[in-house]
């Protein structure tokens, strides 16, 4: 069974009393790339870390077309700061699917094939821990599809990387993206939110302020603090 | 430092000359640590992960208990171990007092602690690492103890091995429980211990130098397994 549409209603996520995120409505469906944008500390992260189930829920409720169990096999996470598990290359990407019960060597199978198509092949049998910061995105990235999500998080997946890496990971992006998976991506590059989103979130103050296409978003803003997000004022 | 000289002459004729006495102490004393350090690590380790990745309500107490008892005096434990395995105890009937087993057990007893300890400092950081991205690959606990034992195994050497330092020098509980009994349970500390009793300093030092040895020889090993990692294989 597809995992979306996806509806959060009054989802609010808490740290320590402090309200992070919320209470959000939202509902997602279909295909494309929704990009989450909104300055900092306005709640990105927690609302991606919300919807994907990291950030524990403290109020409200998110449900997926599918049950909670099968939707959470179905999802993934790029974190803005990749991890790297203390493993090689080809190890990390096979991860996920050793998880998920793979046996070994089909497993090292399409991690290889993942391996190659980010172009680290060289590097395969090497400590992750030794990547660059774009050849562990990257990797992250390929970690995160090698079992096909239905739906991808990304929690500014280019933030310090090159334009090349940044380019390269775009690519894959887009790629997964034609193949059917959901992109739910946070970004403060406007240049990569206009490249890439169908959708845009602008997040404010933890609530989701704005919601709309994405040329509708960029064109007129439905409100004074989106226009001046985009005009590049300092929004609170 | 003629006694220091004396001791340092007897402990390389006794190697070259390979006593017979000393090979079977020397191999009882690594069997018995061996032993003792293989099922501590067996129960320490998966231990310390699950308190790593576990929140249960006493988990904060259980970590204040293990790190004190990593200051156990050892005569103690050999004397509770004692009293365990002595024929009026629980476990008399066992008939494992004065063994090598009773050794290997108050060795357990005593290393427990210390390694679940330094491991669990060393997973609990890995777990802050990997906490968001095993959450969010729906790893299982159990996946999650795997995990974190697999990927902080050369954190977990470490661990061990200080665990094996504790071990192969001990000396208070395994005379208690292991009474020194020539060709069964006598080792190098308690050989050493009873030859500076007899005032033979000499053959206590040449067997003090011979435990050095065998200390440093394991730590070596250990740590050239854990060079691998500088490599890029781990």
């Amino acid at each position: 069974m597809a995992v979306l549409p996806m509806e959060a209603k009054g989802a609010i996520a808490r740290r320590r009393g402090k309200v992070l995120v919320g209470p959000v409505d939202l509902r997602l469906d279909g295909a494309g790339i929704t990009i989450v944008i909104g300055p900092n500390g306005a709640g990105k992260t927690s609302l991606l870390k919300m919807l994907h189930g990291i950030q524990r829920l403290r109020g409200g409720t998110i449900t997926w077309r599918c049950p909670l169990e099968d939707a959470r096999a179905k999802q993934a996470f790029v974190f803005q700061t990749p991890v790297m598990m203390r493993r090689s290359v080809l190890e990390n990407i096979a991860f996920p699917l050793r998880l998920a019960g793979v046996g070994r060597d089909e497993a090292r199978r399409q991690a290889r094939d993942w391996v190659r198509r980010i172009g680290l092949t060289e590097a395969a049998d090497r400590s992750a821990l030794r990547l660059s910061g774009g050849e562990r995105q990257k990797l992250a990235l390929a970690r995160a599809l090698i079992r096909k999500p239905e739906v991808l998080f990304l929690d500014e997946p280019c933030a310090a990387l090159d334009g090349r890496a940044t380019r390269e990971i775009e690519a894959l992006l887009l790629e997964a993206a034609a193949s059917g998976t959901r992109l739910i991506m946070s970004t403060h590059n406007m240049g990569q939110a206009q490249r890439l989103a169908n959708e845009v979130v602008f997040v404010l103050a933890g609530r989701i302020h704005e919601f709309l296409p994405a040329a509708a978003f960029f064109a007129t803003p439905g409100t004074p603090e989106g226009r001046a997000f985009l005009r590049g004022d300092i929004v609170e | 430092m003629t006694d220091l000289w004396d001791g340092l002459a007897r402990a390389f004729w006794l190697v070259v000359s390979l006593d017979r006495d000393l090979v079977e102490i020397t191999l009882r004393s690594l069997q018995v640590t061996l032993s003792a350090l293989v099922i501590a690590s067996a129960i320490a380790l998966p231990l310390a992960a699950v308190l790593a990745v576990r929140r249960f309500r006493l988990r904060r107490a259980t970590i204040a208990v293990l790190n004190a008892l990593m200051g156990l005096p050892p005569v103690v434990v050999g004397l509770v171990v004692y009293v365990m395995l002595s024929r009026s105890g629980p476990f008399g009937v066992l008939g494992l007092l004065f063994t090598p087993t009773a050794m290997i057990i108050a060795q357990v007893v005593i290393i427990v602690p210390l390694i679940a300890s330094i491991a669990h400092q060393s997973l609990r950081e890995l777990w802050s690492d990997y906490h968001d991205l095993l959450i969010s690959m729906n790893a299982s606990q159990t996946q999650r103890v795997t995990t974190l034992l697999w990927d902080g195994r050369r954190a977990l050497l470490t661990a061990s091995l200080a665990g094996f330092g504790r071990a192969i020098g001990e000396v208070g509980a395994i005379m208690v429980v292991g009474g020194n009994i020539d060709h069964a349970t006598r080792v190098l500390t308690t050989a050493i211990a009873l030859e500076t009793g007899k005032g033979d300093f000499a053959m206590a030092l040449g067997l003090g130098f011979i435990l050095i040895a065998l200390a440093v020889a394991v730590n070596l090993c250990i740590h050239w397994l854990g060079r691998t990692e500088s490599g890029g294989r781990w």
